[in-house]
Protein backbone atom coordinates (compact mmCIF):
# COMPACT_ATOMS: atom_id res chain seq x y z
CA UNK A 1 0.00 0.00 0.00
CA UNK A 2 1.08 3.35 -0.61
CA UNK A 3 2.14 6.16 1.84
CA UNK A 4 -0.89 7.73 1.26
CA UNK A 5 -3.02 5.19 1.80
CA UNK A 6 -1.77 4.51 5.17
CA UNK A 7 -2.31 8.05 5.92
CA UNK A 8 -5.71 8.17 5.21
CA UNK A 9 -6.30 5.00 6.59
CA UNK A 10 -4.26 5.85 9.82
CA UNK A 11 -6.55 8.92 9.99
CA UNK A 12 -9.52 6.89 10.03
CA UNK A 13 -8.26 4.50 12.80
CA UNK A 14 -6.83 7.32 15.31
CA UNK A 15 -10.85 8.74 14.90
CA UNK A 16 -12.15 5.26 15.37
CA UNK A 17 -9.98 4.52 18.63
CA UNK A 18 -10.49 8.27 19.80
CA UNK A 19 -14.73 8.05 19.26
CA UNK A 20 -14.25 4.85 21.72
CA UNK A 21 -12.00 6.57 24.13
CA UNK A 22 -14.69 9.51 24.41
CA UNK A 23 -17.59 6.69 25.05
CA UNK A 24 -15.14 5.56 27.88
CA UNK A 25 -14.58 8.79 29.50
CA UNK A 26 -18.30 9.74 29.38
CA UNK A 27 -19.75 10.79 26.04
CA UNK A 28 -23.11 8.63 24.84
CA UNK A 29 -22.69 5.55 23.93
CA UNK A 30 -22.15 5.12 19.82
CA UNK A 31 -21.77 8.89 20.17
CA UNK A 32 -18.35 9.70 20.60
CA UNK A 33 -18.16 11.94 18.08
CA UNK A 34 -21.02 13.11 15.86
CA UNK A 35 -20.84 15.99 14.42
CA UNK A 36 -24.53 16.76 13.85
CA UNK A 37 -25.33 16.03 17.22
CA UNK A 38 -22.85 17.90 18.64
CA UNK A 39 -24.14 20.99 16.88
CA UNK A 40 -27.46 20.19 17.76
CA UNK A 41 -26.13 20.32 21.68
CA UNK A 42 -24.65 23.82 20.79
CA UNK A 43 -27.27 25.35 19.50
CA UNK A 44 -29.25 23.92 22.60
CA UNK A 45 -26.61 24.89 25.22
CA UNK A 46 -27.37 28.43 23.15
CA UNK A 47 -30.86 28.74 23.78
CA UNK A 48 -32.01 28.09 20.51
CA UNK A 49 -34.07 25.45 21.04
CA UNK A 50 -34.93 24.23 24.32
CA UNK A 51 -34.80 20.27 24.06
CA UNK A 52 -33.57 20.13 27.65
CA UNK A 53 -31.41 16.80 27.05
CA UNK A 54 -29.04 17.72 24.23
CA UNK A 55 -27.80 20.97 25.87
CA UNK A 56 -24.36 20.92 25.59
CA UNK A 57 -21.31 22.94 24.44
CA UNK A 58 -19.35 20.53 22.66
CA UNK A 59 -15.62 21.01 23.20
CA UNK A 60 -14.75 18.33 20.36
CA UNK A 61 -16.69 20.76 17.65
CA UNK A 62 -14.57 23.85 19.23
CA UNK A 63 -11.31 21.63 18.96
CA UNK A 64 -12.00 20.49 14.83
CA UNK A 65 -12.62 24.24 14.38
CA UNK A 66 -9.23 25.40 16.14
CA UNK A 67 -7.42 22.24 15.54
CA UNK A 68 -7.77 22.68 11.32
CA UNK A 69 -7.44 26.30 11.88
CA UNK A 70 -4.06 26.32 14.00
CA UNK A 71 -2.56 23.67 11.00
CA UNK A 72 -3.76 25.26 8.23
CA UNK A 73 -1.71 28.47 9.82
CA UNK A 74 1.33 26.61 10.05
CA UNK A 75 1.23 25.28 6.82
CA UNK A 76 0.06 28.54 4.97
CA UNK A 77 -3.14 26.71 3.37
CA UNK A 78 -5.33 29.43 6.13
CA UNK A 79 -6.93 31.63 2.67
CA UNK A 80 -10.26 33.64 3.79
CA UNK A 81 -12.20 32.73 0.70
CA UNK A 82 -16.25 32.51 -0.09
CA UNK A 83 -19.10 33.65 -2.29
CA UNK A 84 -19.87 30.38 -3.77
CA UNK A 85 -23.59 30.25 -3.08
CA UNK A 86 -23.48 31.09 0.38
CA UNK A 87 -27.53 31.21 0.43
CA UNK A 88 -27.90 27.98 -1.15
CA UNK A 89 -25.22 26.11 1.27
CA UNK A 90 -27.19 27.64 4.00
CA UNK A 91 -30.40 25.58 2.69
CA UNK A 92 -28.71 22.89 2.05
CA UNK A 93 -26.67 22.40 5.31
CA UNK A 94 -30.41 23.25 7.06
CA UNK A 95 -32.04 20.12 5.41
CA UNK A 96 -28.40 18.49 6.12
CA UNK A 97 -29.25 18.43 9.89
CA UNK A 98 -33.19 17.81 9.31
CA UNK A 99 -31.88 14.82 7.36
CA UNK A 100 -29.62 13.82 9.95
CA UNK A 101 -31.78 14.49 13.10
CA UNK A 102 -34.43 12.20 11.59
CA UNK A 103 -31.47 9.13 11.43
CA UNK A 104 -30.21 10.72 14.61
CA UNK A 105 -26.61 11.26 13.86
CA UNK A 106 -24.15 12.55 10.92
CA UNK A 107 -22.57 9.69 8.71
CA UNK A 108 -19.46 9.61 11.13
CA UNK A 109 -21.87 8.36 13.65
CA UNK A 110 -23.46 6.31 11.43
CA UNK A 111 -20.64 3.94 10.91
CA UNK A 112 -19.55 4.39 15.00
CA UNK A 113 -22.94 3.51 15.20
CA UNK A 114 -22.33 0.28 12.73
CA UNK A 115 -18.94 -0.44 14.34
CA UNK A 116 -20.74 -1.39 17.96
CA UNK A 117 -23.25 -3.62 16.08
CA UNK A 118 -26.15 -1.45 15.59
CA UNK A 119 -27.81 -2.64 12.67
CA UNK A 120 -30.52 0.55 11.66
CA UNK A 121 -26.96 1.94 11.02
CA UNK A 122 -26.82 -0.53 8.26
CA UNK A 123 -29.86 0.76 6.82
CA UNK A 124 -28.50 4.44 7.01
CA UNK A 125 -25.71 3.36 5.66
CA UNK A 126 -27.34 2.08 2.19
CA UNK A 127 -29.68 5.60 2.46
CA UNK A 128 -26.14 7.32 2.49
CA UNK A 129 -25.17 5.83 -0.74
CA UNK A 130 -28.07 6.08 -2.53
CA UNK A 131 -27.96 9.85 -1.37
CA UNK A 132 -24.49 9.70 -2.64
CA UNK A 133 -25.25 8.45 -6.10
CA UNK A 134 -27.49 10.83 -6.84
CA UNK A 135 -25.86 14.13 -5.41
CA UNK A 136 -23.03 12.32 -8.20
CA UNK A 137 -25.37 11.90 -10.78
CA UNK A 138 -26.01 15.71 -10.52
CA UNK A 139 -22.35 16.37 -10.38
CA UNK A 140 -21.38 14.54 -13.74
CA UNK A 141 -24.52 16.89 -15.20
CA UNK A 142 -22.35 19.57 -14.39
CA UNK A 143 -24.08 20.66 -10.81
CA UNK A 144 -22.14 23.64 -9.56
CA UNK A 145 -22.25 25.86 -6.98
CA UNK A 146 -19.97 28.22 -8.62
CA UNK A 147 -16.30 29.40 -7.51
CA UNK A 148 -15.12 31.32 -4.10
CA UNK A 149 -13.23 33.85 -4.37
CA UNK A 150 -10.83 35.83 -2.10
CA UNK A 151 -12.57 37.60 0.70
CA UNK A 152 -11.26 39.65 3.61
CA UNK A 153 -8.87 37.89 5.86
CA UNK A 154 -11.54 38.88 8.64
CA UNK A 155 -14.03 36.66 7.29
CA UNK A 156 -12.13 33.63 7.67
CA UNK A 157 -11.31 34.26 11.16
CA UNK A 158 -15.05 34.40 12.62
CA UNK A 159 -15.38 30.37 12.86
CA UNK A 160 -12.33 30.22 14.74
CA UNK A 161 -13.34 33.17 16.72
CA UNK A 162 -16.67 31.50 17.41
CA UNK A 163 -14.85 28.55 18.46
CA UNK A 164 -12.58 30.36 21.15
CA UNK A 165 -15.92 32.16 22.49
CA UNK A 166 -17.58 28.42 22.59
CA UNK A 167 -14.84 27.72 24.87
CA UNK A 168 -14.73 30.39 27.10
CA UNK A 169 -18.97 30.15 27.40
CA UNK A 170 -18.00 26.52 28.07
CA UNK A 171 -15.58 27.23 30.83
CA UNK A 172 -16.93 30.03 32.42
CA UNK A 173 -20.91 28.38 32.59
CA UNK A 174 -22.36 31.83 32.69
CA UNK A 175 -26.20 31.17 33.86
CA UNK A 176 -27.97 32.01 30.28
CA UNK A 177 -26.13 29.31 28.94
CA UNK A 178 -27.77 25.94 28.88
CA UNK A 179 -26.60 22.34 29.95
CA UNK A 180 -28.49 19.24 30.00
CA UNK A 181 -28.65 17.37 33.88
CA UNK A 182 -30.43 14.30 31.92
CA UNK A 183 -30.73 12.90 28.15
CA UNK A 184 -27.63 12.72 25.82
CA UNK A 185 -26.48 15.98 26.29
CA UNK A 186 -25.73 14.93 29.90
CA UNK A 187 -23.35 12.44 28.83
CA UNK A 188 -19.75 14.10 28.53
CA UNK A 189 -15.81 13.19 28.61
CA UNK A 190 -14.22 16.03 30.76
CA UNK A 191 -13.83 19.08 28.66
CA UNK A 192 -10.17 18.99 28.50
CA UNK A 193 -10.40 15.12 26.78
CA UNK A 194 -13.24 16.01 24.36
CA UNK A 195 -10.84 19.36 23.59
CA UNK A 196 -7.37 17.31 23.01
CA UNK A 197 -9.42 14.81 20.91
CA UNK A 198 -11.31 17.11 18.67
CA UNK A 199 -8.01 19.12 18.68
CA UNK A 200 -6.00 16.29 17.18
CA UNK A 201 -8.74 15.10 14.87
CA UNK A 202 -8.94 18.37 13.15
CA UNK A 203 -5.08 18.97 12.95
CA UNK A 204 -5.84 15.35 11.60
CA UNK A 205 -8.00 15.93 9.28
CA UNK A 206 -7.18 19.43 7.79
CA UNK A 207 -3.98 17.34 6.83
CA UNK A 208 -5.38 14.20 5.11
CA UNK A 209 -9.06 16.09 4.16
CA UNK A 210 -10.86 12.86 5.52
CA UNK A 211 -14.51 13.21 4.29
CA UNK A 212 -17.10 10.25 4.38
CA UNK A 213 -19.26 11.97 1.71
CA UNK A 214 -15.97 12.11 -0.26
CA UNK A 215 -15.07 8.32 0.23
CA UNK A 216 -18.05 6.70 -1.81
CA UNK A 217 -18.60 9.77 -4.17
CA UNK A 218 -14.89 9.36 -5.48
CA UNK A 219 -15.36 5.52 -5.99
CA UNK A 220 -18.37 5.79 -8.42
CA UNK A 221 -16.97 9.32 -9.65
CA UNK A 222 -13.71 8.31 -10.72
CA UNK A 223 -13.28 5.16 -9.59
CA UNK A 224 -11.29 6.04 -6.53
CA UNK A 225 -10.58 4.16 -3.03
CA UNK A 226 -8.00 6.90 -1.53
CA UNK A 227 -11.36 8.37 0.90
CA UNK A 228 -12.75 5.03 1.38
CA UNK A 229 -9.92 3.83 2.96
CA UNK A 230 -10.39 6.14 5.88
CA UNK A 231 -13.73 5.52 6.15
CA UNK A 232 -12.74 1.70 6.46
CA UNK A 233 -10.14 2.72 9.35
CA UNK A 234 -13.00 4.36 11.01
CA UNK A 235 -15.28 1.38 11.44
CA UNK A 236 -12.37 -1.35 12.41
CA UNK A 237 -10.91 0.81 14.76
CA UNK A 238 -13.99 2.08 16.23
CA UNK A 239 -15.27 -1.82 16.51
CA UNK A 240 -11.46 -2.70 18.36
CA UNK A 241 -11.98 0.25 20.69
CA UNK A 242 -15.13 -0.14 21.37
CA UNK A 243 -14.44 -3.76 22.16
CA UNK A 244 -11.56 -3.19 24.37
CA UNK A 245 -12.55 -0.11 25.66
CA UNK A 246 -16.71 -0.46 26.33
CA UNK A 247 -17.10 -3.98 25.99
CA UNK A 248 -20.53 -4.28 27.81
CA UNK A 249 -21.99 -1.51 25.19
CA UNK A 250 -21.53 -3.55 22.07
CA UNK A 251 -24.34 -5.00 20.85
CA UNK A 252 -25.44 -6.42 17.46
CA UNK A 253 -29.21 -5.67 16.54
CA UNK A 254 -31.59 -3.41 15.73
CA UNK A 255 -33.72 -3.21 19.07
CA UNK A 256 -32.90 -1.27 21.94
CA UNK A 257 -29.82 0.45 20.26
CA UNK A 258 -28.60 3.83 22.19
CA UNK A 259 -30.00 6.98 20.50
CA UNK A 260 -31.78 5.40 18.16
CA UNK A 261 -34.55 4.09 16.63
CA UNK A 262 -36.02 1.18 14.23
CA UNK A 263 -37.82 3.28 11.70
CA UNK A 264 -36.48 1.70 8.34
CA UNK A 265 -37.39 3.43 5.99
CA UNK A 266 -36.99 7.21 7.97
CA UNK A 267 -33.35 6.01 8.59
CA UNK A 268 -32.87 5.27 4.95
CA UNK A 269 -34.65 8.63 3.73
CA UNK A 270 -33.17 10.55 6.47
CA UNK A 271 -29.71 9.89 5.56
CA UNK A 272 -30.23 9.66 1.91
CA UNK A 273 -30.91 13.72 2.14
CA UNK A 274 -27.45 13.54 4.30
CA UNK A 275 -26.08 12.31 1.44
CA UNK A 276 -27.40 14.10 -1.53
CA UNK A 277 -26.62 17.65 -0.05
CA UNK A 278 -22.82 16.55 1.69
CA UNK A 279 -22.06 15.63 -2.07
CA UNK A 280 -23.57 19.07 -3.65
CA UNK A 281 -21.46 20.90 -0.71
CA UNK A 282 -18.68 18.90 -1.45
CA UNK A 283 -18.52 17.70 1.89
CA UNK A 284 -20.04 15.60 5.15
CA UNK A 285 -20.97 18.35 8.03
CA UNK A 286 -17.39 17.17 9.69
CA UNK A 287 -15.10 18.16 6.19
CA UNK A 288 -17.31 21.08 6.40
CA UNK A 289 -16.73 21.79 10.25
CA UNK A 290 -12.28 21.45 9.11
CA UNK A 291 -13.27 23.65 5.88
CA UNK A 292 -14.19 26.22 7.67
CA UNK A 293 -11.59 26.64 10.65
CA UNK A 294 -9.08 26.39 7.61
CA UNK A 295 -11.35 29.96 6.10
CA UNK A 296 -13.74 28.66 4.02
CA UNK A 297 -16.78 30.82 4.72
CA UNK A 298 -18.90 28.95 2.47
CA UNK A 299 -18.31 26.23 4.57
CA UNK A 300 -18.80 28.41 7.49
CA UNK A 301 -22.31 29.55 6.44
CA UNK A 302 -23.05 25.91 5.91
CA UNK A 303 -22.60 25.49 9.51
CA UNK A 304 -24.84 28.63 10.29
CA UNK A 305 -27.61 26.25 8.31
CA UNK A 306 -26.66 22.94 10.39
CA UNK A 307 -27.24 24.63 13.34
CA UNK A 308 -30.32 26.55 12.04
CA UNK A 309 -31.46 23.41 10.61
CA UNK A 310 -31.40 21.96 14.24
CA UNK A 311 -32.62 24.71 15.95
CA UNK A 312 -35.73 24.45 13.67
CA UNK A 313 -35.62 20.47 14.52
CA UNK A 314 -36.22 20.81 18.01
CA UNK A 315 -38.36 23.78 18.20
CA UNK A 316 -40.46 22.08 15.71
CA UNK A 317 -40.66 18.80 17.14
CA UNK A 318 -39.22 17.18 13.75
CA UNK A 319 -36.36 15.72 15.40
CA UNK A 320 -36.13 11.49 15.99
CA UNK A 321 -35.99 10.39 19.70
CA UNK A 322 -35.24 6.60 20.45
CA UNK A 323 -39.09 6.32 20.43
CA UNK A 324 -39.04 7.18 16.78
CA UNK A 325 -39.86 9.28 14.18
CA UNK A 326 -42.04 11.99 14.07
CA UNK A 327 -45.01 13.15 11.45
CA UNK A 328 -42.90 16.88 11.32
CA UNK A 329 -39.94 15.21 10.72
CA UNK A 330 -41.45 13.11 8.19
CA UNK A 331 -43.02 15.75 6.56
CA UNK A 332 -39.83 17.82 6.66
CA UNK A 333 -37.24 15.64 5.04
CA UNK A 334 -40.03 15.49 2.16
CA UNK A 335 -39.72 19.16 1.63
CA UNK A 336 -36.23 19.06 1.81
CA UNK A 337 -36.07 16.19 -0.83
CA UNK A 338 -38.31 18.30 -3.19
CA UNK A 339 -36.47 21.86 -2.28
CA UNK A 340 -32.49 20.14 -2.57
CA UNK A 341 -33.46 18.48 -5.71
CA UNK A 342 -35.63 21.40 -7.08
CA UNK A 343 -32.55 23.64 -6.66
CA UNK A 344 -29.82 21.10 -7.80
CA UNK A 345 -32.27 20.37 -11.11
CA UNK A 346 -32.49 24.02 -11.53
CA UNK A 347 -28.29 24.62 -11.72
CA UNK A 348 -27.71 21.98 -13.96
CA UNK A 349 -30.70 23.24 -16.49
CA UNK A 350 -28.84 26.36 -16.25
CA UNK A 351 -25.37 24.84 -16.49
CA UNK A 352 -26.20 22.62 -19.48
CA UNK A 353 -27.94 26.04 -21.47
CA UNK A 354 -24.60 27.96 -21.10
CA UNK A 355 -22.61 25.13 -22.39
CA UNK A 356 -24.50 25.07 -25.55
CA UNK A 357 -24.23 28.71 -25.70
CA UNK A 358 -20.43 28.68 -24.94
CA UNK A 359 -20.38 25.81 -27.97
CA UNK A 360 -21.98 27.85 -30.21
CA UNK A 361 -19.86 30.89 -29.78
CA UNK A 362 -16.28 28.59 -29.79
CA UNK A 363 -17.54 26.96 -33.11
CA UNK A 364 -18.60 23.45 -31.69
CA UNK A 365 -15.54 23.44 -29.00
CA UNK A 366 -16.13 22.96 -25.38
CA UNK A 367 -12.82 23.30 -23.55
CA UNK A 368 -12.90 20.80 -20.17
CA UNK B 1 -0.54 26.47 -26.76
CA UNK B 2 -1.38 24.39 -24.22
CA UNK B 3 -5.03 23.68 -23.00
CA UNK B 4 -5.43 25.17 -19.96
CA UNK B 5 -8.45 24.46 -17.88
CA UNK B 6 -9.58 27.30 -15.17
CA UNK B 7 -10.38 25.15 -11.98
CA UNK B 8 -9.80 28.11 -9.53
CA UNK B 9 -12.07 28.61 -6.56
CA UNK B 10 -14.18 25.47 -7.71
CA UNK B 11 -15.02 23.24 -4.68
CA UNK B 12 -14.22 20.06 -4.06
CA UNK B 13 -14.39 17.71 -6.39
CA UNK B 14 -15.31 19.90 -9.47
CA UNK B 15 -11.41 20.43 -10.07
CA UNK B 16 -11.33 16.95 -10.64
CA UNK B 17 -14.16 16.54 -12.48
CA UNK B 18 -12.76 19.07 -15.21
CA UNK B 19 -9.68 17.43 -15.16
CA UNK B 20 -11.38 13.87 -16.17
CA UNK B 21 -13.76 15.55 -19.12
CA UNK B 22 -10.79 16.80 -20.49
CA UNK B 23 -9.19 13.42 -20.20
CA UNK B 24 -12.15 11.63 -21.35
CA UNK B 25 -12.28 14.07 -24.49
CA UNK B 26 -8.98 12.98 -25.47
CA UNK B 27 -7.03 15.70 -24.26
CA UNK B 28 -3.02 14.41 -23.00
CA UNK B 29 -1.62 17.43 -22.59
CA UNK B 30 -2.93 20.50 -20.58
CA UNK B 31 -2.66 22.57 -18.09
CA UNK B 32 -5.46 23.19 -15.17
CA UNK B 33 -4.97 26.18 -13.02
CA UNK B 34 -6.35 25.57 -9.26
CA UNK B 35 -5.90 27.66 -5.99
CA UNK B 36 -6.26 25.24 -3.33
CA UNK B 37 -3.61 22.17 -2.21
CA UNK B 38 -6.69 19.82 -1.78
CA UNK B 39 -7.54 20.51 -5.09
CA UNK B 40 -4.00 19.87 -6.25
CA UNK B 41 -3.29 16.51 -4.42
CA UNK B 42 -6.82 14.99 -5.59
CA UNK B 43 -5.94 16.01 -9.27
CA UNK B 44 -2.70 14.86 -9.00
CA UNK B 45 -3.83 11.41 -7.64
CA UNK B 46 -6.38 11.19 -9.80
CA UNK B 47 -4.03 12.01 -12.64
CA UNK B 48 -1.36 9.45 -11.90
CA UNK B 49 -3.77 6.75 -11.36
CA UNK B 50 -4.78 7.01 -15.06
CA UNK B 51 -1.29 6.87 -16.44
CA UNK B 52 -0.20 10.64 -16.74
CA UNK B 53 2.87 12.33 -15.38
CA UNK B 54 1.74 15.46 -13.48
CA UNK B 55 4.15 18.34 -12.51
CA UNK B 56 3.23 20.95 -10.38
CA UNK B 57 4.39 24.84 -10.58
CA UNK B 58 2.88 27.21 -7.02
CA UNK B 59 3.26 30.95 -7.98
CA UNK B 60 1.69 33.55 -4.81
CA UNK B 61 -0.90 30.60 -3.60
CA UNK B 62 -2.15 29.36 -7.11
CA UNK B 63 -0.92 25.96 -8.63
CA UNK B 64 -0.74 24.96 -11.97
CA UNK B 65 -0.56 21.40 -12.92
CA UNK B 66 0.82 20.06 -15.91
CA UNK B 67 -0.57 16.71 -17.09
CA UNK B 68 0.48 14.57 -19.94
CA UNK B 69 0.84 11.44 -21.33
Amino acid sequence: MSNEKWKILGSGAVLGILAALLVKFGNPVNMGICVACFYRDITGALGLHRAAAVQYIRPEIIGFILGSFIFAKAKGEFRARGGSAPILRFVFGFFMMIGALMFLGCPLRMILRLANGDLNALVGLVGYIAGILVGTQFLKRGFTLGRNTKQPTASGYVMPAIAVVLLILLVTAPSFIFFSTEGPGSKTAPIIISLAAGLIVGLMLQRTRFCTAGGFRDVFLIKDFHFLWGIIGVFVFALIGNLIFNPSTFKIGFADQPVAHSDHVWNFLGMALVGITAVLLGGCPLRQTILAGEGDTDAAVTILGLITGAAFAHNFGLASSAAGTTVNGRIAVIIGFVVVLGIATSIVISANKNKNKAAVKEGGQVNG
Amino acid sequence: MANTIDARGRSCPEPVIMTKNAIDSGYNDFEVLVDAKVAVENIKRFATNQGFNVTVEENDGEFTLNIRK
